[in-house]
């Protein structure tokens, strides 16, 4: 029962700097390859230094929205402005589906991603750190307590409290706002912005949310330097490393540290040894599960924001998970799209309901009992629920789908034809369907208009 | 007042005073003593944050992982979402259900183990995912299935 590859492949090592296999889980190891050294360095500078060096490095957050790091701490007012306290959360509820970097993060740097949280507190000045970690990670958050118990005897906390927050298996907590509904004591419902959590977050008061990697990436960015971080990657806008979650129908599957700006096919075929036997690669889930899905004819796009966008796709999580030709389209479309039901909060009409309407249309499709007009209707049900509820969880579901019906038509029409899948059982994702109705979040059936 | 209620004061001190923040860490511990989150178990959980038992069940519905139902001594979690399912997710579950002879979602007549299938557990490189106890034991192939049950029936 082999563990996940996780190394650099190619510099330089930034987050992953000063692991060569060996996990840096004790503060003696990960202070012998400087660690803690850029928090003694950031006290000793004013808070808006930090920023502004945050700023110029461009660095962007990890967990799918690319928000410039420096200027989300340059919205939280200076404590002489609020009479509440300023709070930090540091959204460890990886989720997204295809994303397993910040696990290996907590499980192989834990003390550079508690120096991060360091180095940001004091940038906004903040004397409270919630990590909020995902409920599915056990041995995660251990390995990160003890990290943490080890800096606080260590006298490194500084008068930061840090306290590491379990959640206990929701896939919405990973959007920010109903992360702090759930670090509040609540359901994980999203909440209406304006107020951003800035303004108004945790316990009503300024908070700053950053990914586990933003924040890890942080000692590192001040190491270098912004300016050199900065020209690394795709300046202007995607700079610097990021960890990519190599993952699916590859001969090395792993989280890679590589700059922005490499190929798709660069990391599939070099990096990850290409696809296994003589199987060819069909599509790409870029980003993670809540994007269009890649054709092979953009294999050479490079992995930043820019490239991607122009092209339609989004860099997420740094997902890049190879689909090849033996799997059916429409079963990839539905396991995504009852995956969004299951998961849909259930707050917002058009999510909820939307996502139902979906998975019964792509389950029709399967079947071969659908008709034409049905991959019309399922576009018009993806356009009624993007950018018409309070967070993107509803766009996620209908991003994937709508790129599978748009790219894959010729297939999902094949269906009808048949009358069934024309891969059957032969589809590497046959028969994954039924078990996902336990536990739903909500349990509201709502029959789909065909 | 019991132990519960000590150790419940003690996650709510991590918080601020007024907040309800240490209902899911209570939720929790009070799982972990119970197996699942009975009638009594959320009354437990309300005494010791001053809420009700309507609310502490409010919020313990939204959660995947906190069991409003009776489960086995035992929990096996297979991920069956797309990484996995690309790598032979689906053949693992089978191995599991013909092994404990139950489907996703149920438990073992002898009340020893539950058998879930789960979203994407994180864990992608390495399909298949399964969380034991909620333990991870990743690149599992259906080879490897009956020397787990084994082990979860030896303990």
């Amino acid at each position: 029962m082999s563990e996940t590859t996780v190394r650099v492949a190619e510099g330089p090592a930034l987050v992953l700097a000063g692991y060569d296999g060996e996990p840096l889980t004790s503060l003696a190891a990960y202070r012998a390859v400087g660690g803690y050294d850029q928090l003694q360095k950031a006290r000793a500078q004013d808070p808006q230094a930090v920023i502004q060096e945050l700023i110029e490095s461009n660095l962007r957050g990890r967990g799918g929205a690319f928000f410039p790091t420096g200027r989300k701490a340059s919205f939280i007012p200076t404590p002489d402005k609020i009479a509440k306290p300023i709070y930090i959360t540091v959204n460890a509820d990886e989720s997204e589906p295809g994303t397993f970097k910040d696990r290996e993060i907590m499980l192989k740097v834990p003390h550079r991603l508690i120096e991060g949280g360091l180095v940001a507190a004091h940038a906004i000045q903040s004397r409270h750190i919630y990590i909020y970690i995902r409920g599915e990670y056990s041995e995660e958050y251990e390995v990160l307590q003890a990290a943490l118990d080890e800096a606080r005897e260590a006298g490194l906390l500084g008068g930061v409290e840090i306290v590491i927050h379990r959640g206990a298996g929701a896939y919405i907590c990973g959007e920010e706002t109903a992360l702090l509904e759930s670090l509040e004591g609540k359901r994980g419902q999203p909440r209406s912005k304006p107020p951003f959590p800035a303004i108004s977050g945790v316990y009503e008061a300024p908070t700053l949310i950053n990914n586990v990697e933003s924040i890890t990436t942080i000692p590192p960015v001040l190491a270098i330097g912004p300016e050199d971080y900065a020209k690394i990657g795709a300046p202007p806008d995607s700079t610097g490393t990021r960890l990519f979650c190599l993952s699916g129908n590859v001969e090395r599957p792993g989280v890679y540290e590589a700059p922005h700006g490499i190929t798709v096919r660069h990391l599939v075929e070099d990096i990850g040894g290409g696809l296994p036997g003589d199987h060819r690669l069909k599509a790409v889930m870029m980003g993670g599960s809540s994007f269009p899905v890649m054709t092979p004819d953009d294999l050479d796009t490079p992995l930043d924001a820019d490239s991607l966008g122009k092209k339609g796709y989004f860099i997420g999580s740094g997902v890049v998970t190879a689909i090849d030709e033996r799997t059916c389209m429409v079963q990839f479309a539905l396991r995504v799209a009852q995956f969004y039901m299951h998961e849909s909060c259930g707050k917002c009409t058009p999510c909820r309901v939307g996502t139902r309407w979906l998975v019964q249309l792509l389950r029709a499709v399967e079947d071969g009992a659908a008709k034409e007009s049905d991959f019309d209707l399922m576009i018009d049900v993806c356009d009624r629920i993007i950018g018409k509820c309070l967070c993107v969880l509803g766009d996620s579901a209908a991003m994937p789908v709508a790129s599978c019906v748009t790219k894959f038509r010729d297939e999902f029409r094949a269906h009808l034809e048949l009358g069934g899948c024309p891969f059957g059982a032969d589809s590497q994702l046959a028969g994954l369907f039924a078990p996902v109705d336990q536990h739903a979040h909500t349990t509201v059936a709502q029959e789909a208009p065909v | 007042m019991t132990a519960f209620y000590d150790e419940v004061q003690e996650l709510r001190a991590r918080y601020p005073e007024g907040t309800r923040s240490a209902i899911l860490p209570a939720l929790r511990l009070a799982q972990e003593r119970h197996g699942w989150l009975s009638r009594k178990a959320l009354e437990e959980v309300a005494d010791a944050l001053d809420l009700t038992p309507a609310y502490c069940y409010s919020v313990a519905s939204f959660y995947d992982m906190l069991y409003l139902d009776p489960v086995g001594a035992h929990t096996i979690e297979v991920c069956t979402n797309v990484c996995c399912g690309l790598v032979n997710a689906q053949a693992v579950l089978d191995a599991f259900e013909r092994e404990l002879g139950v489907g996703p979602g149920e438990t073992t007549e002898d009340g020893a183990i539950t058998l879930r299938a789960v979203e994407c557990l994180g864990g992608c490189s390495t399909p298949t995912i399964v969380a034991v106890d909620h333990r991870y034991r990743q690149s599992v192939t259906p080879d490897d299935v009956p020397a787990i049950v084994q082990g979860l029936r030896d303990e």
